[in-house]
């Protein structure tokens, strides 16, 4: 088998992976540097968000202020030491992306335009146009090619992480176009290869969205961190499920059901005004929102539509001119997948899963409870996010997490021996594996069947509200898929790019991660943020102020356990919207 | 959409297939899918891969226009077939093959390879002198300065470009329009240094020089990027400095 040493090794190349690259090597540029991703960097998820990234910059915000708004929004259940470094360095990190070339909209004298977002008290949401992901991704990615010491493996599928003497050392990967299998030597491994929003059916998240990277550290040993946080974003297209941005109502929107009328006035969200307000009515936090949805829908006021019911995004009032500078890309969408001109109509919207707060476990540089292990971004749970993440949040904290994911490597990697022979044994068996598991399996059960089966059963158990009852029924549903997938056949047995192959990999990672999604959410018996217990209905600091740890027993199951929040300067207090101004 | 037109139950795709471990020559494989009025092209290839055949390899990831993975030849034109309706290639059969000008690597799938590397040949990164510690701040930049080269960094590399460029197709040593269109979206960006530089790669002969002007690159942009018009502006600008560098040194230009 092929093997080739590097000193620090990316998997995943979206946003959290690429700038973790430029980190390692303006930290330590003798280090080689590898990023391994599934897919070109530029076709990275990162490229789908919309509308901004989070940093506190006008005269009128404060460090405090931000922070405020995250462990609110997050009902208390981020880390704050971390939520203190993640504002700070914020900024920072924002200006030097924009010295990287990232095409930021303005305000008329050159500087950075700012805009409102969900659950923030001031305007703090730098973005490009309403293409900010996409920006961000390829001045990260146009970036990297500066830098001599990164190497790319694009279109490399990670399957395992090689773990000798406690220390992660490498990878083994599939090179999709000639089907070989690589060992990938390394002496720090940072997983930066984004959530797994494909574990249910209807999701703003890519097709390659599969949590790859947070089964490889769950199969590693490395615990899963509060998991049963799902976000539903509350504005999705209907049967695409694609995403319509936040800023589509930070600039105006207004959401109605079907009489027309301003619904989350009756969800202790605000009184509607005609202008956005913030912290308040439409820019309420999503969770709160995605759940306000449900109970209009249950009240009957919800518009019927032949995917579900779905209620009005309505941007007419903005006027063609100013939608189309301030969000352009809400009106291309709409038109090319909906049909629908939103300067003419309103748009049929309802919620959709989008983002997973919970992810690998790392403290706030990164690390993993395993040596040599870092992850970064989405994949990773550090935590910032709480039980809610506020919209703009998640594409600054890919950059301040994964440069410092970077740098922590860089350092680590720059102490290391070079990795262990015996991994080449490690790495033969995976191959083996492979071959005998996948490549070669023929049994009678067909891939597409079981994705959607595990899907369907995690919408109905696990949505925007749970209770034990169909919790188990999921983890019922998801353990039969999880046996008959011992007995899958693939219908393409080649070597050459086969897709089916992928597929199946990527069903066994959701397999893992909706597993620890249902095994967290049954384990946490109370309702907090995104994670709402119809048999729990009330949040419980005494018990619950902890974050989830899912590990993977050695039958396979998953067994949880609680660790503690860390509180700084913010003690838990009750989510304020749309009411008096809450004491920061 | 109108309510009388008669809308039929299945359309018929004929998919090219080339898997190189089992036969030496492509063929075309016809399948019969469900049709419905929403479904984009690559609904239907995912019918097929989940229900039909699961061998059938190709790209894709966002469905939503934005990652350029699934571009493809439908009936002859590269479009991304996120972004394309069933619909609008009635009544079919609908011929779908991989993207004109790139070697096939398996079934839909080609090889971008050599587009990676031009890519990196025109150095698309914010080139300057000197460069500002971030602690100073952001470079400013009018909404009108940002405005003159926004069009160009709207680029997502989904090679409907490369397929449509007849030149491509017959010298591949030519850089290309999305890689021309990259270079300026740097050149002209007010922060950006490195003009020269890039020159030196694209007033090459395979550089800008290859493009005949044919404009088929602007037409298939699926995000209404112009690289014919860059390409042009570029010729221009790249004879002006010719004939200044007649004139005098080149580092005062």
């Amino acid at each position: 088998m092929d093997s080739v040493i590097h000193d620090v090794l990316l998997v995943g190349g979206g946003g959290a992976g690429l700038r973790a690259a430029i980190a390692v090597s303006e930290t330590n540029p003798g280090l080689s540097v590898a990023v391994v991703s599934k897919v070109y960097p530029m076709r990275s998820h990162t490229g789908a968000a919309e509308g901004g990234a989070a940093g506190a910059v006008r005269p009128e915000d404060s460090l405090e202020a931000h922070a405020y708004d995250t462990i609110s929004g997050g009902a208390w259940l981020c880390d704050q030491d971390a939520v203190e470094a993640f504002v700070e360095e914020a900024p920072k990190e924002l200006i030097q992306l924009e010295h990287w070339g990232c095409p930021w909209s303005r305000q008329p004298d050159g500087h950075i335009a700012t805009r409102p977002f969900g659950g923030m008290k001031i305007e703090r949401t730098w973005y490009a146009a309403d293409k900010t992901g996409f920006h961000m991704l390829h001045a990260l990615f146009q970036t990297t090619l500066r830098y001599p010491p990164i190497t790319r493996y694009d279109e490399f599928f990670v399957t395992r992480l090689l773990v000798d003497n406690g220390r992660c050392q490498g990878v083994v990967a599939i090179e999709l176009a000639s089907g070989r299998v690589q060992t990938l030597f390394a002496k720090a491994v940072i997983v930066c290869s984004g959530g797994g929003g494909k574990i249910f059916p209807f999701t703003t998240n890519a097709n390659i969205k599969t949590g790859d990277g947070m089964a490889l550290a769950y199969h590693a040993g490395v615990p899963l961190k509060d998991m049963e946080f799902v976000q539903y974003h509350p504005t999705g297209l209907p049967f695409t499920g694609i995403l319509i941005t936040e800023a589509a109502r930070a600039e105006g929107g207004w959401l109605l059901n079907k009489d027309g009328y301003r619904y989350l006035q009756d969800y202790d969200l605000g009184t509607p005004e005609p202008k956005p307000v913030k912290r308040s009515m439409e820019l309420g936090p999503r969770d709160r929102l995605s759940q306000a949805f449900v109970k209009e829908s249950q009240a009957g006021r919800a518009v019927s539509s032949p995917y579900g019911d779905v209620v009005h995004l309505d941007i007419r009032h903005l006027g063609e001119a100013e939608i189309d500078k301030k969000i352009p890309f809400v009106r291309e969408l709409c038109l090319k997948y909906q049909k629908v001109d939103p300067v003419h109509d309103m748009i049929p919207v309802r919620p959709v899963v989008h983002y997973m707060m919970g992810g690998i476990d790392t403290d706030i540089q990164g690390a993993t409870a395993l040596d040599g292990l870092y992850a970064a971004g989405e994949v990773a749970c550090v935590n910032i996010n709480g039980a809610n993440r506020l919209g703009s949040n998640s594409l600054t904290e890919l950059l301040v997490f994964g440069a410092r994911a970077g740098r922590a490597a860089a350092q680590f990697a720059a102490a290391q021996p070079a990795p262990s022979a015996a991994l080449i044994a490690q790495a033969e068996d995976e191959e083996r594996r492979l071959k005998t598991e996948f490549l070669d399996a023929s049994g009678p059960e067909r891939v597409a069947p079981l994705r959607k089966e595990m899907q369907a059963a995690m919408e109905a158990g696990a949505g925007i509200y749970r209770n034990a009852e169909g919790l188990n029924d999921a983890v019922e549903t998801v353990n039969g898929v999880r046996e008959r997938f011992q007995r899958i056949g693939l219908d393409d047995h080649s070597r050459t790019f086969n897709t089916e192959l992928v597929s199946v990999l990527e069903l066994s990672s959701l397999l893992d991660v909706a597993g620890a999604v249902l095994d967290s959410a049954l384990a946490r018996t109370e309702s907090r943020g995104a994670h709402q217990r119809t048999d729990y209905p009330d949040r419980d600091d005494d018990e619950f102020l902890a974050h989830s740890l899912v590990y993977r027993s050695d039958d396979g199951a998953p067994r949880v356990e609680f660790k503690p929040v860390t509180v700084t300067k913010w003690p838990p207090g009750e989510r304020v919207y749309g009411r008096k101004a809450s004491d920061v | 959409m109108s309510e009388t037109l008669t809308v039929p139950e299945t359309v018929i795709l004929e998919v090219f297939r080339y898997r190189p471990e089992v036969e030496s020559e492509p063929t075309f494989d016809s399948f019969e899918v469900p049709f419905h009025p929403e479904w984009m092209i690559l609904d239907a290839l995912n019918y097929i891969k989940d229900d039909l055949d699961g061998s059938l390899s190709y790209r894709w990831a966002c469905r939503m226009g934005v990652c350029g993975s699934c571009g493809m030849l439908a009936n002859g034109q590269p479009v991304l077939t996120c972004a394309t309706y069933l619909e609008s290639l009635l009544p079919g059969p609908i011929r779908i093959e991989p993207l004109e000008g790139f070697p096939v690597i398996r079934d839909l799938v080609g090889d971008i390879g050599d587009f990676m590397n031009k890519l990196s040949d025109v150095k698309p990164w914010l080139i300057r002198d000197e460069e500002k510690p971030v602690e100073d701040g952001e470079y400013l930049q009018t909404p009108s300065q940002l405005a003159d080269y926004k069009q160009y960094s709207m680029c997502i590399n989904c090679m409907l470009c490369y397929s449509a460029c007849p030149v491509y197709r017959l010298e591949p040593e030519f850089i290309g329009p999305a890689a021309i269109a990259l270079a300026q979206r740097y050149n002209l960006d007010s922060r950006d240094e490195g003009a020269e530089e890039r020159m030196d790669v694209l007033s090459q002969h395979d550089g800008i020089w290859g493009c005949t002007l044919v404009g088929e690159c602007t037409e298939v942009c699926p995000k209404g990027v112009d690289p014919a018009g860059a390409i042009q502006r570029y010729k221009v600008s790249a004879t002006m400095d010719y004939f200044k560098s007649l004139l005098m040194p080149r580092s005062s230009s």
